[in-house]
């Protein structure tokens, strides 16, 4: 078996979906054999850069790649959505962290993903598939044109709903829409994965809550190290505090605290404005001279 | 012609301990360098001449890695400085690391001779000394290695497993390391800041590491990206060591510890030491800023996090501990020097709720009185809140550094066996459940010491050795006795023989 991490975490391809949304493949053969769905990396792009933690969006393991799926919102992510290119290299990438997403004994599963969180909701969906689960999609954008993925999903879910804002594209509405009308026409399922803001995730929880599905959301609350030596992602779930990256990141939608856990990502709003400033202003200098 | 050392009594050496320099507090809570200066060789040489050389030398066995003091001293007196520096590298691999944060005063130098009647001799201060020259002049003992045909693996690149990689490779083994940060050091580079153990004293003593042939391996999760069990068997290691430290910090389980102005002592050190927010916006790590800070706890984290606090600019920088100063875990120096930058300690004090400021911020702690009653199972006198004692303490950032629980990355996906608390069982030999898997430092015994953790990962190596078959030098075979049959002068139970490996 290989038994190195990469000396390089090298970009392999790169594909822009939207003025805000990119995909990066990342080869790591060796990370691409044990990713199971549901885990996450922690990036860092250069010696100065801060660790942020990514969701595996898919992973192949004859090729040997991760592939990230990543909006530029922070400082990290516009820099990153700049610096990265087919050909360049990140400075770190360790994973995959945190414990898989338990597929198994579900029969019938809603897998539900809104905006970015369409990304990592995909190996949930194959793997449902590959153990051989009934799988509905849930795809949620605000408009046609940021769509992405619709193929790779239709290639894996038995049924797709796809929802857009304005309805420009499939169905109008949000997600909660889509998993009402899937819960409508199947009265058996029995398990739903959601993955989103944590505004959707909390509204996907109260949609399954009267219907008693059991619902996993995967939280993605600021980390430093991803190890669990830091708890700086402690999240309350069941008024019990867990630490997301390494006894999540997915947890019981139901019992999740979403207040709490809204308020938390809330924690470096104003130095994230700060590091945002700074990097303008820096990219401004830069091009000045 | 050598002339008699003369004898030295308590009445001959110098009265008073060798003053070392020290930056003063107002200037230094303004920057990150270190505080304590370093011995000037006539400061070396001069305490050196304080060491007795009493004959039952307690501090050998007051030593956790039972480093030869008064030998390494002795050197110092005869100005033989690389001497010294062998004498010391004999057993502790890290004399720079090691003089700068071992506790010595409940070590070494608490239980010196010189100590019952003066101040104990400057052990500490002796050793940093040696191993400061050491880095200076670029000394590196590489023993002549005969290689052998065993590869160790590492897991976890701090001080237990640093030792314990240094041992293997001396004993000839191929030895990786694997870290899952992405730099090595372990909490020697995320927690310990710069002004106590500077980043040049870590980089070092890794590349002194890696002159003896140790490879490390960064951003490597073991447990995530391979399992112990797969080290053992496909990855081919022939014996593996688990020093991955406790992390898993302790929250008191309090109301208002998700406000967002409370984080645990091992976040605000990993942001300011290994991610170096102390520097952001030029480093993009950002870092919570307090003008009035409460640390809880009193031990060594809680002392690095309000002295860290200090030089992030806080104004006020509060100690809240629920016994008194005399059960304080921390080492004597650190507490001497928070108290001489300005941080107000509470003693026998105890928070009891963290009050909202109504934006999702701390406005501030409600605390408690304690008192002391019996002790405990620790020895220790057990605090008791005074009834009708409640206070507010204003504050705007909480740091918590009350200890740590176990990380159940290894626990989770090893079939190692576990005691109650989730950390490792390992005997006294440190082996594990599983056959070549040894592990030792926080991960067995929780929160504990650096000198500790690298004495664990020594005592690891020795049985490692053992269980792989490699004479052990600090073992020096000896025939028994009339009993034992030899022919040729060889021992007949020494036979040859080959390890194999089941494919």
């Amino acid at each position: 078996m290989i038994a190195h991490v990469p000396a390089r975490f090298d970009i392999v391809a790169r594909q822009d979906f939207s003025d805000v949304t990119y995909l990066l493949e990342i080869a790591h053969p060796m990370m691409a054999r044990v990713a199971q769905p549901g885990q996450f990396v922690m990036v860092m792009l250069h010696e100065h850069g801060e660790r942020i933690p990514l969701t595996i969006a898919d992973f192949d393991r004859d090729k040997g790649t991760i592939t990230l799926v990543i909006q530029a919102v922070g400082k990290t992510t516009r820099e990153m959505q700049q610096a990265c290119r087919t050909g360049t290299a990140l400075h770190a990438v360790v994973g995959p962290m945190g414990v898989p997403s338990p597929l198994g004994h579900a029969r019938k599963v809603l897998c539900v993903g809104g905006g970015l969180g369409v990304a990592p909701v995909f190996p949930q969906a194959r793997g449902f598939k590959e153990q051989g689960a009934f799988v509905i999609g849930v795809l949620g954008f605000r408009t046609k044109a940021l769509v992405f993925w619709e193929d790779k999903f239709r290639s894996c879910c038995d049924e797709l709903i796809v929802c857009t804002d304005d309805g420009s594209a499939g169905m109008a509405g949000k997600v909660t829409d889509g998993m009402a009308r899937a819960i409508a026409s199947h009265s058996d399922i029995d398990e739903c994965v959601a993955i989103g803001p944590p505004v959707m995730m909390r509204a996907c929880a109260e949609v399954t809550r009267p219907h008693r599905i059991r619902t996993v959301v995967s939280l993605n609350p600021l980390m430093v190290d991803g190890t669990g030596m830091c708890g700086g992602c402690r999240v309350k779930v069941g008024g019990q505090v867990k630490f997301a990256c390494v006894d999540g990141p997915d947890f019981d939608a139901h019992q999740v605290d979403f207040d709490d856990l809204a308020a938390r990502l809330r924690r470096f709003a104003e130095q994230e404005r700060t590091a945002v400033e700074h990097w303008n202003e820096q990219c401004r200098l830069r091009q000045l001279a | 012609m050598t002339e008699k050392p003369r004898k030295k009594t308590i009445r001959t050496i110098p009265q008073q301990r060798t003053p070392v320099r020290e930056q003063d507090p107002k200037v230094r809570v303004t920057n990150f360098s270190e505080v304590t200066s370093a011995y000037r060789e006539e400061d070396a040489l001069n305490e050196a001449e304080r060491c007795l050389v009493c004959p039952d030398q307690p501090c050998i066995a007051g030593c956790p890695v039972n480093i030869n003091i008064p030998g390494f001293i002795q050197k110092i007196v005869s100005k033989d400085f690389r001497g010294a520096y062998d004498v010391i590298t004999a057993t502790n691999l890290l004399p720079a690391v090691c003089g700068r944060v071992c506790p010595q005063e409940s070590q070494c130098e608490g239980v010196c001779t010189v100590g019952d009647t003066l101040e104990p001799v400057a052990i500490g201060r002796l050793e940093r000394w040696v191993g400061d020259r050491a880095i200076d002049q670029g000394w590196v003992n590489i023993p002549f290695i005969e290689p052998r045909p065993f590869r160790i693996g590492i897991v976890g690149s701090g001080p237990a497993g640093m030792a314990c990689a240094a041992d293997m490779a001396k004993a000839g083994c191929e030895v990786t390391v694997f870290e899952a940060l992405h730099q090595p050091g372990g909490v020697l580079r995320y927690g310990i800041p710069d002004f106590r153990l500077p980043n040049v004293v870590i980089d070092a003593e890794i590349r002194n590491l890696e002159k003896l042939g140790v490879a490390f391996e960064c951003n490597t999760l073991v447990g995530r990206l391979f399992t112990i069990e797969q080290m053992i068997g496909e990855m081919g290691f022939d014996a593996v060591f688990i020093g991955t430290g406790a992390g898993y910090p302790s929250m008191p389980g309090i109301p208002g510890e998700s406000l967002n102005g409370v984080l645990s002592a091992n976040e605000l050190l990993t942001r300011c030491n290994l991610m170096r927010a102390k520097e952001f916006p030029e480093f993009d790590t950002p870092l919570p800023l307090g003008r009035r800070v409460a640390v809880i706890g009193a031990g060594n984290t809680a002392m690095d996090a309000m002295r860290v606090s200090l030089r992030l600019g806080a104004g006020t920088v509060h100690c809240i501990y629920r016994r008194s100063r005399a059960e304080c875990p921390a080492r004597a120096e650190e507490v001497h020097h928070a108290e001489q930058e300005g941080v107000e300690f509470h003693w026998l004090t105890n928070p009891v709720e963290i009050l909202d400021d109504g934006r999702g911020g701390v406005r501030a702690m409600r605390c408690v009185r304690m008192e002391l009653g019996d002790p405990d199972e620790s020895g220790r006198r057990r605090p008791h809140p005074v009834a009708g004692s409640e206070h507010e303490i204003e504050t705007d950032l909480v740091v918590f550094a009350i200890g740590t629980n176990a990380n159940p990355i290894m626990g989770q996906t090893s079939k190692l066996r576990l005691n109650r608390r989730g950390y490792i069982e390992a005997d006294a030999d440190l082996a594990t459940s599983l056959a070549g898997v040894f592990a030792g430092g926080d991960i067995v015994t929780g929160a504990a010491t650096v000198i500790e953790a690298m004495g664990a990962g020594r005592r690891a190596a020795r049985s490692m050795k053992q269980y792989l078959g490699i004479r052990d030098l600090d073992a020096p075979y000896q025939a028994e006795g009339p009993g034992a049959e030899r022919l040729f002068g060889i021992d007949l139970r020494e036979q040859n023989f080959a390890r194999i490996r089941l494919a």
